[in-house]
């Protein structure tokens, strides 16, 4: 990987390692070999809460191939598990959330009880149902819609109020309506896996799905008492994630306890139905929006309600309130987020967290005020667009919504919208229009790059980020041939290892933003160090300063006339230099001490879509997604990533849910047979759209992430334009034939 | 395969391998009413096999419960076919087995004796892509590139059956292979652009 072969060299604008993922060559974590490697696989509850009274793992151990079943019965001591004293209160120092194999409680149903370790994958899964566990049950509680009517149950979580609260009661047009969402689950197509090797008493090596090896390698130091730099994390692909790989599971530290434990590499490696309870989801969300407005559309109050999961053991809060208080202009808007603990693992960040569901009631309420008023929803929202956050007064660095809705009003043909839903005929199908807009933080962190020029003219670039799936080297080496001005064919990203220079983890739409600027940072030194040898090696260099020289296409010269050149391979065998090898630390935020400006990327969808009239059938026609998150580094891959944010929206809206059983309080549907998302017969002609304006203010390159805002809003617009086809309004997804009122055919 | 084939090798896959598929897919009752202790073979045999995978012959020992994905990415070092799911839905592991498509999580190794077997590691001549890995890497039909692997052989297989004649014909074709990610739209531009070619796939 962090070799510096340029065996392939892709076109123009193609994704840097296409060719090892369309080869079959790129290795996965799960794909790794290691001699004597050992299988494990988690034995999990069958009741939702209590204990486990009594474990038997005889037959499994007398099962071929079985090397060891570990429960908190024989489970070697974490110090993570039960920090010193002096770490204790330390952040960081005590593993964060569920201690697996630790003790016998039970918090939810499908939880790792025990870790069979066996020589084979086939061996561990043959042994797998011998493992016979005895319980004390307890009353558990995993029914969301039941548990939140009980006011007892739910936990503040933060509540916000500008002007008057309840505002839009007193408003000439307001609306009041109640929005649903289900549990949404990631289902990344590479399932989550780890590979632990001890190579020795102190020294960790692991493999493993992180969308983060720095936080990975931190964790996992910590957990087991070692200092950072005897822990490597290497996580070269990522098949996916959605951010269900932003933290360690149980699944991580239990392969490396038991490595320790048999003293031999161990996989653990999840099943798919395991990758519905035991690698986070979004949690079920229940939602109340007032919103009212003047008779010409102004907004007068807008109030925002939202309860939503968590699990017994761990709080999960995320930001679903947030949009509603800057998104538009509006004077008074009052805020109330609560949580409900359930008897289920924990909920994580997925794509868009918060603000996915948040927008999906907000843009819904926006759409339902809109027909009330008898005014376009386009135009409701273009006479409440400000460039002033109302939330913390500061400007928009930039904010183009108002280019977004012109692009999306006519590359949909938003003129042939019906006026009235439901009156828009083709043959026996409804045909609508509907919109709905996302809004997403856009910043920079730190990040460290090393760039290594050789004398053969190669350059390596290297941070210890993971890439799972937006094409981080591929951005990361167009933003380097920017800056370098030299062909990007010689130019090659090396990530997923944490012993590279330090990098964020990927989330939170901030990889573009913070790693590429640390990559214009190091090319900008890397030009300077350039000069500066030229001056030093070569006599008509003498004596001049660096500002004078210019360094473009793989040349050094003089800038005033462009006379001098040499080439920078020719310069570094001249200076008898194999290399040139720097790193940077580039700082996060802004460089200015007062932030005196506000930064997001935004996003604006439009849908068309046809409902069938007399079987419900929902069709999608047509989709245009706009864009406005700065500067575009690499049009093929963000327009790819867009692309995602509306598939993944098409499941959200129109098929995805996880149920549960409660009496039980067992996943009903951990399955892709069961739990259903976008295929490929669901998607229609999708056309992006990018204003593709830098914004400098947030970083040097310009550039904002598209990652979270593709999927944002998404949801609402599917709504919005099934309700303009059919005249009915859904308020709970997923949009079925049966919430439409046809029956199941 | 023929149709008989598949039964035959379906019904085996089910006998023989119902501890395996069990644990996947049943709810907790079926597990009690399955008696497990009794359908897991102990002490477990492993069998001769004789694979052509992508022109070279091997000749192996396995288990007789390991799936042909399981051989090829656990036994075999040939990891480019994916594991997505292992229950059939996601079609991450697809191969050609005999010129013929099958999600390799659902057929048995031993059930493959003899037979030809082409995976995603077979398809390029060195640094010369496959025609079809070639409009991959163009319409950037892959982001995470996971589920890539059984979208091209899938999408080999749906030219090669003459199911490629327009847009909503591929879809239907592909439903099989998931990709999370979301780049439907750019792999059936990339097998139409194939098709149109008229490259041998």
């Amino acid at each position: 990987m962090s070799d510096n072969k340029f065996f392939f060299s892709p076109a123009d604008d193609d994704r840097a390692d296409g060719f090892e993922k369309v080869t079959g060559s790129a290795k996965f974590t799960a794909e790794h070999t290691l001699p004597n490697l050992a299988y494990g696989l988690f034995v999990c509850s069958t009741i939702a809460k209590g204990s486990v009274k009594n474990l038997d793992t005889s037959k499994a151990l007398a099962a071929p191939g079985v090397l060891d079943v570990i429960s908190w019965q024989n489970c070697p001591k974490v110090p993570g598990y039960d920090p010193a004293p002096e770490n204790k209160n330390k952040p960081g120092f005590e593993w964060r959330g569920l201690k697996v194999l630790h003790d016998n409680k039970v918090r939810f149903y499908g939880q790792p009880i025990a870790l069979l370790v066996a020589d084979s994958f086939e061996n561990a899964m043959g042994a797998l149902s011998l493992v016979k566990a005895e319980y004390d049950k307890e009353a558990h509680e995993t029914n969301f819609d039941k548990a939140r009517l009980v006011d007892a149950n739910l936990k503040a979580a933060g509540n916000y109020k500008r002007g008057n609260a309840s505002a839009y009661q007193t408003a000439p047009v307001f609306i009041e309506a109640e929005y649903n969402i289900p549990v949404e689950v990631h289902s990344p197509m590479e399932m989550h896996s780890t590979i632990a090797v001890w190579e020795g008493a102190d020294k960790l090596l692991v493999y493993d799905k992180s969308q983060g090896p720095k936080g990975t390698q931190t964790g996992l130091a910590r957990a087991f008492g070692l200092p950072d730099k005897n822990v490597r994390v290497i996580t070269e692909y990522v098949g996916g994630a959605f951010g269900n790989a932003l933290r360690s599971w149980l699944h991580v530290p239990a392969a490396v306890i038991a490595a320790k434990k048999l003293n031999r590499p161990v996989k653990v490696l999840l099943t798919r139905p395991q990758m519905f309870s035991l690698v986070g989801y979004r949690p079920q969300c229940w939602q109340k929006i007032g919103i009212g407005a003047d008779k010409t559309g102004k907004l007068l109050g807008i109030s925002h309600q939202a309860i939503s999961g968590t699990s017994r053991y761990e709080e999960f809060r995320e930001g679903i309130v947030n949009a509603s208080k800057f998104l538009y202009a509006c004077e008074n808007v009052d805020t109330d987020y609560k949580l409900l603990p359930l008897d289920m693992s924990t909920p994580t960040w997925m794509r868009g967290p918060g603000e996915v569901t948040g927008c999906y009631a907000l843009e819904s309420a926006l759409d339902e005020l809109s027909y009330k008023l008898k005014m376009d929803p386009v135009d409701l929202r273009i006479k409440n667009f400000t460039d002033i956050n109302p939330e913390n007064n500061l400007p928009w660095s930039q904010k183009n919504l108002l280019e977004c809705y012109a692009a999306g009003v006519e590359k949909i043909g938003w003129k042939n919208r019906p006026k009235v839903p439901g009156t828009a005929k083709d043959k026996e199908w409804l045909v609508g229009y509907g919109m709905g807009g996302g809004v997403f933080g856009a910043g920079k962190g730190n990040a460290s790059v090393r760039a290594l020029l050789k004398n053969d003219g190669s350059l390596l670039l290297q941070c210890a980020v993971s890439d799972m799936g937006p094409g981080t080297s591929t951005s990361m080496v167009l933003v380097a041939a920017e800056a370098m001005q030299m062909p990007k064919e010689k130019i090659k990203f090396a990530l997923g290892d944490s012993d590279l220079p330090s990098g964020p983890s990927q989330g939170g739409s901030g990889t573009t933003s913070t790693v590429g600027s640390a990559v214009n940072l190091a090319c900008t030194t890397l030009k300077t160090r350039i000069k500066e040898l030229a001056i030093q090696t070569i006599p008509a260099f003498q004596n001049l300063k660096t500002e004078e020289l210019e360094v473009k296409n793989e040349t050094v010269f003089l800038l005033k006339d462009g006379s001098g050149k040499m080439g920078i391979k020719e310069l570094l065998q001249k200076a008898n230099k194999p290399s040139i090898d720097l790193t940077v630390d580039s700082v996060g935020g802004n460089s200015s001490k007062e932030k005196k400006m506000t930064s997001n990327s935004f996003s604006v969808h439009f849908v068309k879509l046809r409902v069938h009239s007399k079987t419900g059938e929902i069709q999608l026609t047509k989709v245009v997604t706009c864009g406005d998150a700065g500067k575009i580094i690499s049009e093929k891959t963000a327009k790819s990533q867009m692309m995602g944010g509306v598939v993944g929206g098409i499941g959200m809206a129109l098929k995805e849910e996880l149920t549960f059983n409660h009496s039980t309080g067992a996943i009903k549907n951990a399955s892709f047979g069961g739990y259903h998302v976008a295929l490929h017969t669901d998607i229609p002609p999708i056309e992006v759209f990018f204003t593709n304006k830098p914004d400098n203010y947030v970083n040097e390159i310009g550039s904002k992430g598209v990652g979270e805002i593709s999927l944002i809003g998404f949801a609402a617009a599917v709504t919005n334009a099934v309700y303009n086809a059919t005249g009915k309004r859904v308020r709970d997804l997923p949009i079925t034939k049966e919430k439409l009122g046809f029956k199941n055919a | 395969m023929s149709q008989k084939l598949l039964q035959e090798s379906r019904r085996n896959f089910i006998t023989r391998s119902a501890a395996i598929a069990a644990l996947y897919l049943a709810p907790p009752v079926f597990l009690k009413a399955a008696a497990i202790d009794k359908v897991v073979p102990l002490p477990i045999e492993k069998e001769k096999l004789a694979l052509e995978i992508n022109g070279k012959a091997y000749d192996i020992m396995v288990d007789s419960r390991s799936s042909l994905l399981d051989t090829l990415r656990e036994q075999l070092n040939l990891t480019g076919t994916k594991k997505g799911c292992d229950m059939g839905q996601c079609g991450a592991c697809m191969v050609l087995v005999n010129g013929k498509k099958v999600n390799a999580c659902l057929a048995l190794a031993t059930d493959n004796n003899g037979n030809k077997i082409t995976t995603i590691e077979g398809l390029a001549k060195g640094e010369q892509l496959h025609p079809m890995q070639e409009a991959f890497v163009k319409h950037d039909a892959m982001q995470c590139g996971y589920c890539t692997p059984g979208q091209i052989m899938s999408g080999i297989a749906c030219i090669r059956t003459n199911h490629a004649n327009n847009r909503q014909q591929v879809k239907d074709y592909m439903e099989g292979n998931i990709c999370r990610c979301g780049c439907y739209q750019n792999i059936v531009d990339a097998i139409l652009e194939v098709k149109k070619s008229g490259k041998p796939v």
